[in-house]
This record gives structure tokens, sequence and C-alpha cells, in this order.
């Protein structure tokens, strides 16, 4: 939990990682890219604050009580939720599998929640593997790379009929959070992995599931908006939108919330602070501090209650994952809430001036 | 054959037209020249009119479609400069640059260079950024007759000639002279993706949308641009 100025905020990171980049897990004659990811990670790293940014060695790989540190310790964070990351084209071990993830479980299974991963490419195989992760860890989501590499394919469309399989299968084993990655990303070819219309008819045949787009597709933020505004069960994770923008590019970062907040909603932003590309206190405790700015150029944009900022910090990712909040710092959203499309809704507000 | 030796006052003046000429290529997705990117990472013109350029991006996994061209077409424009015998335009630092570069320079199209992993060539992923960047140019344009007190029945009448001239209103007409769309002084405005006009009760939805999408090209390009920075330090 953070306080700040009387203000409680309960604190869900619904994105973070534990990772292994160290060299001794670059896979032999894969290095190149192995590097290169976390070269890339690396450098968003760096667009924190100066005083956060840590050496390169340290920054391949963190340890259990690096972990515990900077996200409970200093962190403020209630509760997290893993997504793994698996790259095993590129690291021998996988980038962040789920049992990567799982170790940290013994000590701290009240506060984290290991989400699964699934890839239709897989095939029988891998809906298998999904069962039993389920049975062993009770995901109730899931974090998909569609653009992940696969024996020689370079992704996959969540529309496909095998990732309708595989999204049915998980639906019947409890599943309900479906996390896409869809931002900033590997290999994107004339299949364009930042598209998120696979994204759009996966919600509207999956109307019980809620499919959180992460890093809210940024480098195509305004396909991703046009496209929530018709779904209501698609919600905009912020991981990447804070750490990358905030302190480096304020402005835009105000403008990018200021959309946010109008065709998405404070109900269906997510905090995530994407450890360890980041740590999650400064965004934590900026965020909170962090107003829409008065210049004339952000006067269509709504302001931040404390509320708003409540809801995005925890309370919307603790209703989708069912987490238990204490009564005093609860506050009512529509989080998880069967809504209709809300274009109406944007065609009544919205003015020349708005 | 060896190219006559270029007089040094003429080989200055043709390094400025190779320059003027990269500043003419676009990273498409974020709508600026390459140039003002800081992409260039080095390029010199020879006095035997051999014009080299290296061209850098932010990250090791910048998408390759848009990075092939990107490369393509700084090697075409600088080839098409008068003056110039040869261009050699490479890519640096990057995940696929032996692809691209070998491609770029066999001009092989992106297919060739990609064979299997690629199902078409890149002239629709070009005209699909150019679209967003014409309906990113009309609130550039736009935006500040609305400041001004305009309303939707006044946009709804407006045509690029009855527009003060400015630096965006030039911009968005070639983008959309680029995509066929109307783009002379009798051209509305506002206009849908197929080039028709936009209805006084669309508006204000459209405003909302042409924002957003500057919002979207804007804040990617601030991103590249922090990440380039931090890269190239």
């Amino acid at each position: 939990m953070y306080e700040k100025d009387g203000e409680k905020y309960f604190i869900v990171d619904s994105h973070s990682h534990f990772w292994d980049a160290s060299r001794e897990n670059w896979k032999p004659g894969q290095e190149q890219y192995a590097k290169g990811w976390i070269d890339c990670f690396y450098g968003y790293h760096q667009l924190g604050p100066p005083e956060t940014h840590w050496d390169y060695e340290k920054y391949l790989k963190v340890s259990p009580e690096d972990f515990e540190r900077d996200m409970f310790v200093e962190g403020h964070v209630d509760h997290a939720i893993f997504q793994s990351t698996y790259l095993k084209e590129w690291y021998t071990e996988g980038f962040n599998t789920i049992d990567q993830n799982a170790q940290l479980l013994d000590k701290w299974g009240d506060r984290l929640i290991v989400n699964g991963r699934f890839d239709p490419r897989d095939g029988d195989a891998g809906l298998k593997q999904l069962e039993e992760d389920v049975a062993k860890y009770q995901c109730k989501g899931v974090k998909l790379y569609t653009a992940e590499w696969n024996n020689g394919s370079r992704g996959y469309k969540l529309s496909d009929p095998e990732a309708y399989r595989f999204l049915a299968r998980a639906q019947e084993l409890g599943i309900k959070n479906v996390h896409v990655h869809k931002g900033p990303t590997i290999w994107p070819l004339d299949k364009d992995a930042f598209d998120v219309s696979d994204v759009d008819h996966a919600a509207t045949d999956f109307p019980d599931l809620n499919f959180i787009v992460e890093h809210v597709g940024l480098p195509r933020i305004e396909d991703f908006c046009f496209m929530a505004v018709q779904e209501p069960n698609v919600y905009a994770g912020l991981s990447v939108v804070i750490g990358g923008l905030m302190h480096a590019r304020p402005k835009f970062f105000a403008k990018v919330i200021g959309e946010l907040m109008f065709w998405v909603g404070e109900d269906k932003m997510l905090f995530g602070g994407d450890y360890n590309i980041w740590v999650p206190k400064w965004q934590i405790e900026g965020f909170v501090d962090w107003q829409m700015p008065d210049d004339e150029a952000f006067t269509d944009y709504a302001k931040l209650t404390t509320a708003t900022k409540k809801k995005i910090l925890g309370l919307n990712a603790a209703k989708l994952y069912d987490i238990p909040v204490p009564a005093e710092l609860q506050l009512p959203t529509t989080a998880d809430e069967p809504m209709q499309p809300g274009e109406e809704l944007v065609k009544d507000v919205a003015g020349a001036q708005a | 054959m060896t190219a006559p030796a270029t007089a040094p006052a003429d080989l200055e003046e043709l390094r400025g037209r190779v320059w003027a000429a990269l500043g003419t290529v676009l990273d498409p997705e974020l709508d600026e020249p390459i140039t003002d990117l800081d992409f260039v990472e080095a390029w010199s013109v020879s006095p035997d009119g051999v014009a080299t350029v290296r061209l850098r991006l932010p990250t090791f996994f910048c998408a390759p479609n848009f990075s092939f061209l990107m490369v393509a077409d700084a090697h075409d424009a600088v080839s098409d400069v008068p003056g110039v015998e040869r261009a050699v335009v490479t890519l640096a630092d990057h995940h696929a640059s032996d692809e691209i570069n070998g491609g770029v320079a066999a001009q092989a199209g992106f297919i060739g260079t990609f064979g299997d992993e690629a199902v078409a060539e890149l002239d629709e992923l070009r005209a699909t950024f150019l679209k967003k960047a014409a309906l990113a140019g009309q609130d550039s344009v736009a935006r500040p007759l609305v400041d001004r007190g305009a309303t939707p029945e006044d946009l709804a009448v407006t045509t690029l000639g009855a527009v003060p001239p400015s630096p965006e209103l030039d911009r968005l007409r070639r983008r959309r002279a680029a995509l066929g769309l109307p783009d002379g002084d009798g051209a509305p405005l506002l206009i849908t993706d197929d080039g028709s006009p936009v209805p006084v009760a669309k508006i204000p939805l459209h405003l909302r949308r042409a924002r957003l999408q500057r919002v979207g090209i804007e804040t990617n390009g601030e991103y590249c641009k922090s990440l380039l920075k931090t890269r190239y330090a």
C-alpha cells in the first residue's frame, strides 16, 4: 500500500517479470538476438529518472532478494501479477518462464499471481501444458506474445482458428484475463505485430474474457483506442506508458493519458510497472503526484481525481483478479462488469472543443 | 570508365543536393524525415560521385519492414540526385542489417530480400501510414481554427484554400497528393479516408480521431527519439 497526503492506495502491479537474461542463458548461435532483446529493454530502462538507473550486469538478472526489496519493501506493491515471456528461440531456459516466476511463490504466494501462457502453434502439446500450468498455479490469466518466433513461424493472430481453440479451452479452465502484448516488439515483417484487429475479433467472440492490451499497442495507440471504445471487455495495460513516458516525455505522457481517459476510461486502465525494466517505486509515487497540466494544450483532457488514480493503480486489476481489497480502500469500478460498447457515449460527449 | 572528378565548389553543391534528397525520406511510421530524426549516422560524397550513407535506428529490433523502406527510399532518393554516379546506403546495428543491406543493394525488393517471411511488398504499408499522416494532418491544420472558435458548421465548409498558409498545410497537401486524395484549394479541409467531406454531425468525433491519430504518431516519434538518444549517447 502507498499512502500520500492522507490517501491510501491499494497497489496491484499487473505486469511484472522475473527474468534471466544472463549470458549463460543466451542460446548458442542466437546470442545476438538474446543480447539484442535485453539491450532493447535496457534502452527503455534508461528512460526512467537517472537516479533509478542500474548497471547493465545487474539488469541482466536480479535475485529474489532484489525482487522482494524493489517490489514489496520499497516499491509499495500489494499484489503483483507475473507475466511470462518465453523466447526460447533465444534463451536456453527461456527468458522468463512460468517456472522461473514460480520460484518466488514459496515465499510470496499470497501476494504473487503467476499468469500462464500459451502459443496456439504448439498444438495439442501446448494445450496439455496449459492445463498442467493452470492446475499447478491456479492461473486466472495468460500472457500472449503474438509476435513470438516459433519453429520458423514469426507470429500468429489471436483470431486464428487454432488460437480460438486455446482461448475456448482456457476459458473452460477458469482463465478470465488474457494479456496480449501489442507494443514495442521484435519481428513484424508484413505481419504487423502491432495490429490489434485480431484482439477486436477475439474480444467480440469471447465476451466473457477480458482482454488487456499491454503497452496500449503503443506504436499504434490510435488503432487500440478506436478498437477499445467498441469492445467493452478490452482494457489498457499501462506498462511502458508510465515507465517510458512519464519521466522522459511528460507532455506526451499527458496526451496519452488524456486520450486513454477519453476513449477507454478510468475503469479500464491498469497500472503495470514492468519490473525489472523499471522499479515500481518512482512510477507509483510519480503517478500519484501527477496531474494533467494546466496549459492550454491540455484543457480538453480530463483531470485525474484521487479515485481515478486509486482505480488505475490497483482497484481495477484487483477486481479482474478477484484480489481481496480491505474495505476502507475499496471504490466502485465497472472493471470486469459486462457493459455495452461505448461508441454512442463518445458521440454524445465529443464536441469540437471536447 | 571512371567518372570525372568534381571540382571542390561543385562537390559542396552536390553534397547539399544529397543531404536535401535524404531530407525527403520519411520514417513512414513517424511521418518525419530521417534527417530530422538523426537516423543518418554518417554520409559522404566522393569527388567521383559516390554517395555513401549509413543509417541507424533507435533499437536493434526496429521493425524490418519500416527499416527496409527507409534504406530503400534513401537509396532511391540519393541515386536520383544529378551528379551522383552511385549510391551505397546501408543500415547499421540492426538485427536484419545483412538482409536489408544486401537486398537494397541488389534492388531485390522486400519479398526478394526476405523470401518466405514476406508475403507482400510494402506499398500497402506505406499507404496505410500515409493515410494516418493525412488524418493527423487534419488535426494540425484544424486545431488552431477550433481554438479560435470555429464551429463544426464552419469547419464543414472550410476548404484548404481558405486556411492561412502554414508548413502544416503544405505537409497535409503533400500527404494527400501522394494518396491521390483531393489536395487543391477547393478541397474540403476535413475528409474521410476515401476523400469525401465529413458531415457536420460527424465532425466532433472526426476531430477527436484526428487528434488521437496525431498524438499516436507524435508519441511514437518521441519514444523513438528518446531510445535513439539513449542508444547512441
